[in-house]
C-alpha cells in the first residue's frame, strides 16, 4: 500500500504548490507587468474616481443616455451577481417580459437584443440597430443635433473582430462616456 | 444564418485541426517519454514519491494509483472548501462551504465534471480558486489522458500484462503538455481582458451615480485549463458568458479552441502509438462530423428564433437573443456549444434553458451520447475505443466472424465489459432522474413547469453523469438532495465507467496480435466510420428518446401550438 500512497500524497502535494501557488504567482506577476490594465479588470477611471470596466455593462436609464440590454443580474447589471433570465422559450414569465419591454420601445420590429436579457446579465454591448432607435431621445434630452450623436454612435461601433468573428456592436459605457465628455 | 457566421465556424474548425495533429504526435511522443525539457522537474516527482517511470504496472496497479490520486485530490479539496474561511487569499471574508456544496463540489472537480452549484464570485476565496479548483482542473484531466494512453497501449501492444506507469503518464501530460499550454493560453486571455490579479473586488460609482462592485481574481490561468482540459467550471457564476471570462468573440473561439483540441488530438497520437494513423484519423473523423452537424443544427435553430417572439413584434433577424450576449453572435455560440456539450467540457457562453427547443436538445443529446464526440480529454478517445469494440462485435455478428480490432480479438469478456460501461450512462441519468422527478422535495428545485422542467432535471443528472458540468439554467441546485444524487451520479458516470474500461485494457494487453487477413474488416476508412457513428447513434442515444420526446421534442410542439407555461 505504501507503493502507492507515497506516490500519491507527494504527487498531490508538489502539483498543489506547482500549479496552485507557483503557477498562478506567476501568472500574476507577468500579466500584471506586461498587461496591467486588462490584468486589473479594464477599469476606467474619470476624473480620478473608477466609473466602471470597459468590459462590463452598467445600468443607464436617464433619456440622455443610452440604455443597454435587460439584465436579470440582481437588480440590474449588478457586476457581482452576473445572471441571465434562464427562462424557457415558452414560459409565460419571459412572454409577459418582453411583451413588456416592447410596448415601450417604440416603432415594431423591435431588436432582439433591446428587449431580451443577456445570457450574463452584464452584456456591455447592444446590437448597431438597437442603438439607432436611441440617437433621436438622446439627443432630445441633451439638446443636442442628431447628426452630432449619431456620428458619435458610428465612431463608437465596432465592426467584427479581425474582420469575421462575432458581431458588430456598441459599447454602451464607452458611447455614454464619449457622451459626456462633447460640448 | 449568415455566410460569415459559416466562416466563423469553418475557421475555428480549422484552427483545431491544424493545431490537433503536430499536438497530437507530441503527445504521443511525451507518452513514449522521448520529451524531457522539463527533466530536472520531472526527476523531483520522481525521487520525492519514490517512482520508477520505467517500472510497467498491470491494468489493476494503474488503476488502483489512479484512484487513489484522485481519492487524495477529493480530499484535500474538500478539506480547503470546507476550511476557506480560515485560510489567506481571501480578500472578500467568505466562509467555508456547507458540507453538502463541499462533496458536490469536490467530486465535481476531481471526476472531471465541474458542476456548479455555486457562483464562484459569491462562494470562492482566491485560494480556492487556485489551490483547489485550478490544481484539480490539471489533475482530472491528466487522469483523462493517462487512461487513455493506458487504454492506447493495450491496442499498441501484444502479449503483455502490462499498460505503462500511470506516475510517469500523468506526471508528464501535466508537466509538458497541460501546464505549458495554460500558460500560453492565459496570458492571451489576459491580453483579451481577463483578469489576472490579487487584488480585492472593486466598487465604481456609475455615470448615473449607482454603485457597482467589480468582482476580479486570479482567473486567466484557471480559465484556460478549464477549457484545455475541459473541464469547464467557470471562474465566475455565469462561466464564459461573464464579460471577465468571455471578453470577447476572439476570445470565446479561442476557448472553442482550446477546449477541441486536446481531445482531437489524442485520436492522432492513438494513431501514432499504434503505429496505424489511418485509425486514429478515422475516429476523429467520426467525432468530427457529429460536432459539425451538431453546431449546424444549433446554429440554424438559434437563428430561426421562435415563433412567440414573433408575434410579440420582436424583429428575429438576431435570432433567439434571450440569455445570449451581443459580442459572440450566434455561431460562435452555436459552435461553443456543440464542443462544450460533445467535449464533456461544460463551459457555456449562452444560456441552455433560453435557447429554442430543438437548439436547447442538441447540446442534451451530445451529452447522452457517450461523451465521445470528441469527449473529454482522455475520456472521450478510450469511450471512442469502446464503441469501436462494439461496432466491431456487431459487424462480426453480422459476417459469421470473430471481430478483431487492431489485431486483437475481442471476445465474450470484452464485451460483457463493454457494455457494463456502456449502460453506466443510461441507468445513472434515467435512474435518477426518474426518483428526482417522483420526489417533491426534488421537484421544488424546478423553474418551470411542463415540458421545459422535466429537460432540468434530465439535463442536470445527464451532465453529472456524462462529467460535463454545464447547467441548464433554473433549476436550484444547492440542496442536499441533488448535491448528493449528482455527486453520485459524477462518480458513477466517471469511475464506474473507468474501471470496466481498464480491465478491458488489460485484457487486450495480453492477447497476441492476430496478423491482418483477407476477412479482416478493415476499422478505418468511410465504411467503418459509418458503421461507428451508426453504433454510437443507436447504443447511445436510442435509450433516451423516451425522455426527449417528453422534454424538448414535447415542448417544441407545444410551442407551435402557441401556448405557455
Amino acid at each position: 500500500m505504501t507503493g502507492i500512497l507515497r506516490p500519491a500524497a507527494t504527487t498531490v502535494s508538489l502539483f498543489t504548490v506547482l500549479l496552485g501557488l507557483a503557477a498562478p504567482a506567476a501568472m500574476t506577476g507577468i500579466a500584471g507587468a506586461v498587461f496591467p490594465s486588462q490584468a486589473g479588470g479594464s477599469l476606467i477611471e474619470r476624473d480620478g474616481a473608477i466609473v466602471g470596466s470597459a468590459l462590463i455593462g452598467q445600468a443607464f436609464s436617464a433619456p440622455g443616455y443610452f440604455h443597454p440590454r435587460p439584465s436579470a443580474a440582481g437588480e440590474g447589471y449588478d457586476a457581482a451577481a452576473g445572471a441571465a433570465s434562464q427562462q424557457g422559450p415558452i414560459s409565460a414569465r419571459l412572454v409577459e417580459a418582453v411583451r413588456e419591454r416592447v410596448g415601450t420601445a417604440g416603432s415594431r420590429p423591435v431588436p432582439a437584443d433591446a428587449v431580451t436579457a443577456s445570457g450574463s446579465g452584464l452584456d456591455p454591448h447592444v446590437s448597431p440597430d438597437n442603438a439607432a432607435r436611441q440617437v433621436a431621445r438622446v439627443a432630445a434630452a441633451r439638446g443636442l443635433p442628431e447628426a452630432r450623436v449619431l456620428t458619435l454612435l458610428q465612431n463608437h461601433t465596432e465592426g467584427r473582430e479581425l474582420g469575421l468573428l462575432g458581431d458588430p456592436r456598441v459599447n454602451i459605457l464607452q458611447l455614454n462616456l464619449a457622451l459626456d465628455a462633447l460640448r | 444564418m449568415t455566410l460569415i457566421g459559416w466562416a466563423q465556424i469553418a475557421l475555428v474548425l480549422a484552427a483545431v485541426l491544424a493545431a490537433a495533429i503536430p499536438l497530437g504526435r507530441y503527445i504521443a511522443a511525451v507518452a513514449e517519454g522521448r520529451i524531457r525539457w522539463l527533466r530536472p522537474v520531472e526527476a523531483l516527482f520522481f525521487r520525492a514519491g519514490g517512482i520508477d517511470p520505467s517500472a510497467e504496472q498491470g491494468w489493476r496497479t494503474y488503476a488502483i494509483a489512479m484512484l487513489a490520486v484522485n481519492a487524495l485530490g477529493f480530499l484535500l479539496l474538500y478539506l480547503i472548501l470546507r476550511l476557506q474561511g480560515m485560510l489567506p487569499l481571501n480578500p472578500r471574508g467568505l466562509d467555508g462551504l456547507s458540507p453538502w456544496l463541499a462533496f458536490n463540489t469536490a467530486v465535481s472537480f476531481v471526476s472531471n465534471t465541474n458542476w456548479q452549484a455555486y457562483s464562484g464570485e459569491v462562494a470562492m476565496s482566491y485560494l480556492s480558486q487556485m489551490a483547489g479548483l485550478t490544481v484539480q482542473n490539471f489533475l482530472s484531466a491528466s487522469t483523462g489522458v493517462a487512461l487513455a494512453l493506458a487504454v492506447s497501449r493495450a491496442f499498441a501492444r501484444g502479449g503483455i500484462r502490462s499498460l505503462g506507469n500511470f506516475w510517469a503518464d500523468f506526471i508528464r501530460i501535466t508537466l509538458y503538455v497541460l501546464l505549458p499550454l495554460s500558460v500560453v493560453v492565459g496570458l492571451v486571455f489576459v491580453a483579451l481582458g481577463m483578469p489576472q490579479t490579487f487584488a480585492d473586488y472593486v466598487t465604481a460609482t456609475t455615470l448615473e451615480g449607482g454603485e457597482q462592485l467589480i468582482p476580479l481574481g486570479p482567473a486567466a490561468f484557471q480559465v484556460a485549463i478549464k477549457h484545455l482540459g475541459t473541464n469547464g467550471g467557470g471562474f465566475f457564476g455565469v462561466n464564459a458568458l461573464h464579460p471577465f471570462e468571455g471578453p470577447s468573440a476572439l476570445a470565446t473561439a479561442i476557448q472553442i479552441w482550446s477546449q477541441a483540441v486536446i481531445p482531437f488530438s489524442l485520436c492522432i497520437a492513438f494513431g501514432h502509438l499504434v503505429q496505424d494513423a489511418r485509425q486514429g484519423r478515422t475516429l476523429l473523423a467520426v467525432m468530427l462530423g457529429f460536432v459539425v452537424v451538431a453546431a449546424a443544427a444549433i446554429y440554424a435553430a438559434e437563428a430561426a428564433g421562435t415563433p412567440v417572439m414573433a408575434s410579440l413584434g420582436v424583429d428575429l433577424a438576431q435570432g433567439n437573443m434571450e440569455g445570449k450576449d451581443v459580442r459572440f453572435g450566434l455561431a460562435l455560440a452555436a459552435l461553443f456549444t456543440a464542443t462544450t456539450t460533445g467535449a464533456s467540457c461544460g463551459a457555456v457562453n449562452a444560456m441552455f434553458s433560453s435557447f429554442t427547443p430543438l437548439g436547447g436538445m442538441v447540446p442534451l443529446f451530445l451529452i447522452q451520447l457517450g461523451e465521445v464526440l470528441p469527449g473529454g480529454v482522455g475520456s472521450g478517445l478510450y469511450g471512442m475505443l469502446i464503441f469501436a469494440l462494439l461496432a466491431v462485435f456487431i459487424a462480426g455478428l453480422m459476417v459469421g466472424r470473430t471481430p478483431e480490432y487492431l489485431g486483437k480479438k475481442v471476445q465474450a469478456r470484452e464485451i460483457k465489459l463493454a457494455m457494463l460501461a456502456v449502460l453506466v450512462l443510461p441507468a445513472t441519468i434515467l435512474g435518477f432522474t426518474a426518483v428526482s422527478m417522483a420526489l417533491p422535495l426534488a421537484t421544488a428545485s424546478l423553474a418551470h413547469a411542463g415540458p421545459h422542467g422535466l429537460t432540468e432535471m434530465l439535463y442536470a443528472f445527464t451532465s453529472a453523469a456524462g462529467n460535463n458540468g454545464s447547467a441548464f439554467g433554473g433549476l436550484t441546485a444547492d440542496t442536499a438532495w441533488l448535491n448528493t444524487t449528482l455527486g453520485m451520479a459524477m462518480l458513477l458516470g466517471r469511475f464506474a465507467y473507468v474501471v470496466p474500461v481498464m480491465a478491458i485494457a488489460g485484457s487486450l494487453a495480453a492477447k497476441v496480435k492476430t496478423p491482418e487477413g483477407n476477412g479482416t474488416l478493415p476499422t478505418h476508412g468511410p465504411l467503418f466510420a459509418g458503421l461507428l457513428a451508426g453504433v454510437i447513434l443507436i447504443l447511445g442515444g436510442l435509450q433516451f428518446l423516451p425522455s426527449l420526446a417528453l422534454g424538448p421534442l414535447a415542448e417544441h410542439f407545444v410551442m407551435l401550438a402557441g401556448k405557455t407555461f
